[in-house]
Formats: C-alpha cells, sequence, structure tokens
C-alpha cells in the first residue's frame, strides 16, 4: 500500500510538473475562487519551484502557505506545506471558497524580488479512479471500478445540481426584491413630490396673503 | 524484481489516468490596471483549447492574449465577454496566456478559464487491450463521454448564472441607493424654492416701504 501511495504521488509529481502554472513573487499571495457546494471533499496538488529551472536553489527551504476562506470570509483552513504537496479540506457552507497561496521562506530573503512559479490542481469531489488498473487482474473488476467512477461522476453532477437550484432561488428572490423595491420607492417618491407640492403652494399662499399681495 | 516492474506499471498506468489533471480550470480575482499571465509546458502537435468568461464586474470584459515560445500572438482580443480558441501546438515549449485589465481603473473582474491540453484520457485504456470492447465497456464509454458533457454543460450554466446573479445585485443596490438620494434632492429642492422666493419678497417689501416714506 504504501509502495502504491509513493507511485501514486510520484506520477502526480511528475505530471503537476506538465501542467499549468503561474508566477508568483516570494512573500507573494495569489488566490483563486472555486464555487463549491457544501460538504464537499476538495483536493489541491500544488508544486512550488524557482522561475529559472537551471537557477540553484537559493532558498532550500520554500514552503507554501495555503489559505482557505469560506463565503463568509472566515478562514476555514491555514496550513503550511512544503514545495510540493497535496491538500484537501471539506467545504461546510455552499458558495466561493477563497484558496490563498503564499510563499514564505524560513530564511530571511536577500532575493525579495524572486519569481517563483507554482503548479496547481484542484480536483473537487471523490472521484475514485482506482490509481491501480491492474491488467493482470479479470475485466469484471476493471468494469466495477470504471462503473464507482461513473457513479461518483453522477453523484458530482447532482449535487452540483441541487447546489445550482439552491443558487438560482436567490437569483429569483434578488430578482422580486429589486422589483418590490422600485415599486415601492415609485409611490413613496410620488406621494413626497404631492406633499411637497401642497406644501409649497400652502406655504406661499399664506405668505403672500401675509404680506397683503394678494 | 517482478514487484518493481508492478510498480513501474502501475506508475505509468496511474500516469495514464491522470493525465486529466493537464485540463486545468480556474476562477480568479483580476483587479484594475492588472495583468496575469498563466504559463503551460505543451508539446508539439497536441491539440488544445483556451475558453474563458468574465464573471462579475463592470462591463464583464477583458483582454485576452496567448503567445507560443517564441512569443508570437496566437490569439489576442480586446475586451471580450467570452470566447473560446482551438490551436494545434506547433512548437515544443511553454505556451502563455495572459488576462489584462489595464483598461478599466476602479472595476475587479472575476475571470473562469478553461484550458484543454490534449484529449481526454478514454477510460478503458488502449495499451494492453487484446480484444474489442464488450458491449458493457461501450456502454460505460459513452455514459462516460456523456457525463462529461454534463458536467460541461453545467459550467457553462453556472457562469451564466453567477453573471446574471451579479448584474441583479447591483441592479438592487443601484435601485436603493438612486431611490434615497433622488427624495433627498426633491426634499432639499422643493423647501429651499420656497425659502428663496420668500427671500425675494421680503426684500421688495422693504423697498417699497422706503420709497413711500
Amino acid at each position: 500500500m504504501s509502495l502504491q501511495g509513493i507511485g501514486f504521488l510520484f506520477q502526480c509529481y511528475l505530471v503537476l510538473a506538465a501542467a499549468m502554472y503561474f508566477d508568483l513573487g516570494e512573500q507573494e499571495q495569489k488566490c483563486i475562487i472555486e464555487e463549491i457546494p457544501e460538504d464537499m471533499l476538495v483536493t489541491g496538488y500544488f508544486l512550488l519551484e524557482p522561475w529559472e529551472m537551471n537557477a540553484l536553489s537559493h532558498s532550500p527551504h520554500l514552503g507554501v502557505t495555503v489559505t482557505v476562506r469560506d463565503p463568509n470570509h472566515e478562514v476555514l483552513m491555514s496550513k503550511r506545506y512544503g514545495k510540493f504537496s497535496k491538500f484537501t479540506f471539506t467545504s461546510h457552507a455552499s458558495g466561493q471558497h477563497y484558496l490563498c497561496f503564499q510563499t514564505n521562506s524560513t530564511r530571511f530573503s536577500v532575493f525579495a524580488g524572486e519569481r517563483l512559479k507554482l503548479h496547481l490542481d484542484v480536483q473537487m469531489g471523490e472521484h475514485s479512479i482506482d490509481p491501480v488498473p491492474d491488467k493482470t487482474k479479470d475485466n469484471m473488476k476493471n468494469l466495477e471500478n470504471s462503473l464507482r467512477h461513473l457513479v461518483d461522476q453522477m453523484i458530482f453532477i447532482t449535487r452540483q445540481q441541487e447546489y445550482q437550484r439552491e443558487k438560482e432561488e436567490v437569483f429569483r428572490q434578488i430578482g422580486d426584491n429589486t422589483n418590490s423595491k422600485v415599486l415601492w420607492w415609485a409611490m413613496v417618491q410620488t406621494s413626497v413630490l404631492l406633499t411637497v407640492g401642497f406644501w409649497q403652494m400652502k406655504r406661499l399662499k399664506d405668505f403672500f396673503i401675509a404680506k397683503k399681495l394678494v | 524484481m517482478y514487484g518493481s516492474f508492478r510498480l513501474v506499471l502501475q506508475v505509468l498506468s496511474a500516469q495514464l489516468l491522470c493525465v486529466w489533471v493537464l485540463g486545468s480550470e480556474l476562477t480568479f480575482e483580476l483587479p484594475d490596471n492588472a495583468k496575469q499571465c498563466f504559463y503551460e509546458d505543451i508539446t508539439i502537435g497536441t491539440k488544445c483549447t483556451l475558453e474563458f468568461q468574465v464573471v462579475t464586474g463592470g462591463h464583464y470584459d477583458v483582454d485576452c492574449r496567448l503567445e507560443d515560445p517564441e512569443g508570437t500572438t496566437l490569439y489576442k482580443e480586446t475586451k471580450k465577454q467570452y470566447d473560446s480558441f482551438t490551436f494545434t501546438a506547433a512548437k515544443n515549449g511553454t505556451y502563455k496566456f495572459c488576462f489584462s485589465n489595464e483598461f478599466s481603473t476602479f472595476t475587479h473582474k472575476t475571470v473562469y478559464f478553461d484550458f484543454q491540453v490534449g484529449d481526454d484520457p478514454p477510460l478503458f485504456p488502449n495499451e494492453n487491450r487484446v480484444t474489442a470492447l464488450t458491449q458493457m465497456e461501450s456502454a460505460c464509454v459513452s455514459i462516460h463521454e456523456a457525463l462529461k458533457s454534463v458536467i460541461d454543460y453545467q459550467t457553462h450554466f453556472r457562469l451564466r448564472e453567477a453573471q446574471g446573479r451579479s448584474r441583479a445585485e447591483d441592479l438592487n443596490t443601484r435601485v436603493a441607493f438612486w431611490s434615497i438620494g433622488e427624495a433627498l434632492i426633491l426634499l432639499v429642492v422643493s423647501i429651499s424654492q420656497v425659502v428663496l422666493l420668500r427671500s425675494f419678497f421680503s426684500d421688495r417689501k422693504t423697498t417699497t416701504t422706503r420709497v413711500g416714506s
């Protein structure tokens, strides 16, 4: 099991090295936004490398602090990892979560302007692709595994659809709210206009009568 | 020896399955006057697709630019709300794509992009096949394809809904502020009208009396 685990992590490293990356300065924080429904397990893999591949590693103690905020901007998770790692968290509320990455090194940097690249991959849900599709086992096992993967995919889709339904209801309520606000304010403004108009005429009439001009 | 061979086989086959990692989608916030670039190493001959959509902010548009390893611009558009661009990599190396909000002075934009490199791996890898797919397996494959397109449509729908909701929220707050502001202005203007008129007539009264006496 441990060998398989190491093998899985190793090939994730290889694949992540070929994945998309973006630049990150030292001590700089960059965030990505993920719409996550509640009770969803989110797994993220990241790899931090110096910008120039052949530059000597000045700061061998590179690390990444991963901070996850939930839709209410409260910190859900904040942990420090090494250069290459995987992090997981489960969302408790549904909404926009902010995953922020900040590099820090243990040595106080002389090279504060050094650019680093951060490879990132974030996966949602537990798509259990068995990393060991051993061909020596019979086809039924493979079929079972594929079916399990399909079932996981369908559960993921259903979860997302339910979340979508909730959001749509919020959207509809905002629309209704705006509608009633417009109606209410239009009535208020018309009544203010009329009241003020009558008040003006009355004051001026009283004023002119008092001044004996009318 | 057999154990290590098995390990290598597992690593390779797991790599095949995890090739789906090479399709990356992200949502990030682009502050005003900022530019954010992403890089990807692509081998020659791979078919890639870049798709982006602006979710919230301002006029919901952004500049996008895609360059190949030698700096030649493959795709450049200004002030686009959403677009999709497919290309086949003609060179090996690091491709770079950038989103720019430099034309905007004070609106933050949230941008979603999806960069697919290569095709998705098949459900049943063809590497070690000795027979054709059975009916069960082909049924699984077609279900898998259908589910992938469902997920794709869901993402598009989610983005559209987020965009619509952000506009609705903006409208809501704007209506509230505008209405309150207008009511206040109405009151202020009407009271000052009365005060001004009264001040006109008070002055004239004094002048007439002075002339009279």
